[in-house]
């Protein structure tokens, strides 16, 4: 896939809290919905190594390489936080590994979420950008080292 | 059910006095339940602060002209009325520092560099927040002293009983929190203190939570050391005090050089400065000292016999409605205990509870509120917390309730 349906994916996104029009209520709604659409993640997984960090709330977090295409796994013991990360992964999910590292994920400033994500002390939302940035980095040089 | 509240407050009239609380947040009227973290400020002291700069900055102590006489007097005008609030015996017993932060390393430098020796043991309790424990761990590693720590009970107490079972002929210094930030427990500290003295140890209090919500008499308490925060009790932050008993603070040294702190500099040697100012190095925190005067000042006049009673009023009325929300438990049940209500619901994680509140316009504390070993100890990650002042209103109470049962509805 190409960097442009990671934009395109991004472009959908923020149309849709667009439709929200700022309210707080609203968009902790449907980030609880989105991150309960997120696929189970198994417990086996849920491990002390695949944790991110934040202060308040666990993010576990794993990636799949296929054929060049990272897939990722994600969970949250909260769920205003599952939401979150499941947004990371409808974007950032099967794409090329040099369009992830290459992503300009302008979405989060633009669906009006700073509340959420502008502190990274309360939720790690960049820590979780940047965890998605290392495993592609991991796969890119593990793949260039076995060509 | 209705709960009476003290009748010598005009719960509107104070209401008016601070300005921030009438505002909208995310849409709805802002309910502010974080005084535990910091409280609002009347306008006396939003005012104090301005006028201070528009008509009378100056550094003080040295100067000699009408703008610099003019700030000193101020500045230890608030010195005068810390004096009285916390009756201290004299002035000079009255420290300025940044906060109670700052006073507890000011102690645990000052006093714990000159007087610890290796094996000397320091006591602390389990209920301590972070402040009154990495100061200690610090001071412990440096000069090879040992940390021991009270337990607490499932009410969120500690027992006498355990103090005089940890308090040894080793320990040189007790310093326990006053009322407890995340259980809003109030801790016997009068009693611990004889206990202290028994054994020679000297005794730090921890007032950071205390001074707008508890009577605080340090003569009557006979501890050594009191610290205290400006900004917990309607003042400025980073402005406090620490109160040292005279004989004690003659014998320690300054820990911080340069300023005021001085007598005489040359390169050969440096004699200090007398107290309180051997402990006031550098330009101080002139203007939020000035305004603190006026937060003392507000509680004066309210009374903290009325903010005491309606605080009271507010924490069990809030104990009671909260208690109508299945699958709630709260952490700090002691019998005596400041305006803080601290709780965790099943399934409900406390970091989705606030941002939903937050949503709603109330404001909480969600997490470990800087005492992670007391979360550890009851096995939880953090709790809900909610804490008045006297401000706060029963009917801002019955929203918070309502809010919740809707935001645990969500999640059921």
């Amino acid at each position: 896939m190409s960097d442009q349906s990671i934009n395109t994916r991004q472009d959908d996104i923020i149309e849709k809290f667009s439709m929200l029009d700022g309210d707080m209520e609203m968009m902790i709604g449907y980030l609880m919905e989105l991150g309960e659409k997120l696929p189970e993640m198994p417990e086996e997984i849920k491990t002390e190594d695949n944790i991110v960090k934040g202060c308040q709330s666990k993010v576990w977090l794993t990636a799949e390489e296929n054929d060049g295409n990272l897939s990722f796994q994600a969970d949250s013991n909260t769920a205003i936080t599952k939401g979150l990360v499941s947004l990371l992964v409808s974007i950032l999910n099967n794409s090329a590994i040099d369009d992830i590292l290459n992503a300009d994920l302008y979405f989060v400033n633009k669906i009006g979420m700073n509340r959420f994500i502008g502190t990274q002390r309360s939720n790690g939302f960049l820590a979780m950008i940047k965890q998605i940035k290392m495993f592609a980095l991991a796969y890119k040089t593990k793949l260039e080292n076995e060509a | 059910m209705s709960v009476a509240l003290a009748s010598n407050i005009d719960i509107n009239s104070i209401r008016k006095d601070f300005p921030i609380i009438d505002q909208k947040v995310n849409g709805k009227p802002l309910i502010y339940f974080d005084n535990a973290a910091t409280t609002q400020k009347p306008k006396s002291v939003i005012e104090a602060l301005s006028e201070y700069y528009s008509s009378y900055n100056a550094n003080i102590h040295r100067g000699l002209h009408t703008l610099a006489e003019k700030a000193t007097t101020a500045f230890e005008d608030t010195r005068k009325v810390f004096q009285k609030f916390i009756n201290a015996n004299e002035v000079e017993e009255v420290i300025f520092t940044k906060g109670t932060t700052d006073s507890i390393n000011l102690v645990a430098n000052a006093y714990g560099r000159k007087f610890l020796e290796k094996g000397d043991e320091i006591v602390i309790t389990a209920m301590e927040h972070h402040s009154n424990i990495v100061p200690w761990q610090m001071i412990a590693e440096e000069k090879g002293a040992v940390l021991k720590i009270i337990p607490v009970n499932k009410k969120g107490e500690i027992s006498l009983d355990d103090v005089k079972a940890t308090v040894n002929k080793n320990t040189k210094i007790v310093a326990v929190v006053y009322a407890s930030n995340s259980l809003g427990t109030v801790n016997p500290v009068k009693e611990i203190a004889k206990i202290a003295h028994d054994h020679d140890a000297v005794m730090l209090v921890d007032g950071a939570q205390a001074s707008s919500h508890c009577i605080v008499d340090v003569q009557d308490l006979d501890c050594d050391f009191y610290a205290t925060s400006g900004h917990k009790m309607y003042g400025p932050t980073g402005c406090g005090i620490l109160y040292g008993k005279r004989a004690i603070l003659e014998e320690m040294n300054p820990y911080q050089g340069g300023g005021e702190m001085i007598n005489n500099v040359s390169f050969e040697k440096t004699t200090y400065n007398d107290i309180p100012y051997k402990f006031e190095a550098g330009t101080p925190n002139i203007a939020d000292v000035v305004a603190l005067k006026k937060a003392a000042e507000y509680i004066n006049n309210i009374g903290k016999d009325n903010i005491m009673a309606h605080e009271k009023a507010l924490t069990a009325h809030a104990h009671e409605r909260l208690s109508e929300i299945p699958g709630i438990n709260f952490y700090g049940t002691a019998d005596d205990k400041v305006s803080v209500v601290s709780f965790t619901i099943d399934n409900l994680h406390p970091y989705d509870a606030g941002l939903m509140l937050d949503a709603k316009g109330i404001a909480v504390r969600t997490g470990h509120h800087c005492t992670q070993p007391l979360m550890e100890h009851f096995g939880i990650d953090g709790t809900i917390r909610a804490s008045f002042s006297v401000y706060n209103t029963i009917d801002e109470i019955d929203f918070f309730v309502d809010s919740l049962k809707d935001i645990v509805a969500k999640f059921s």
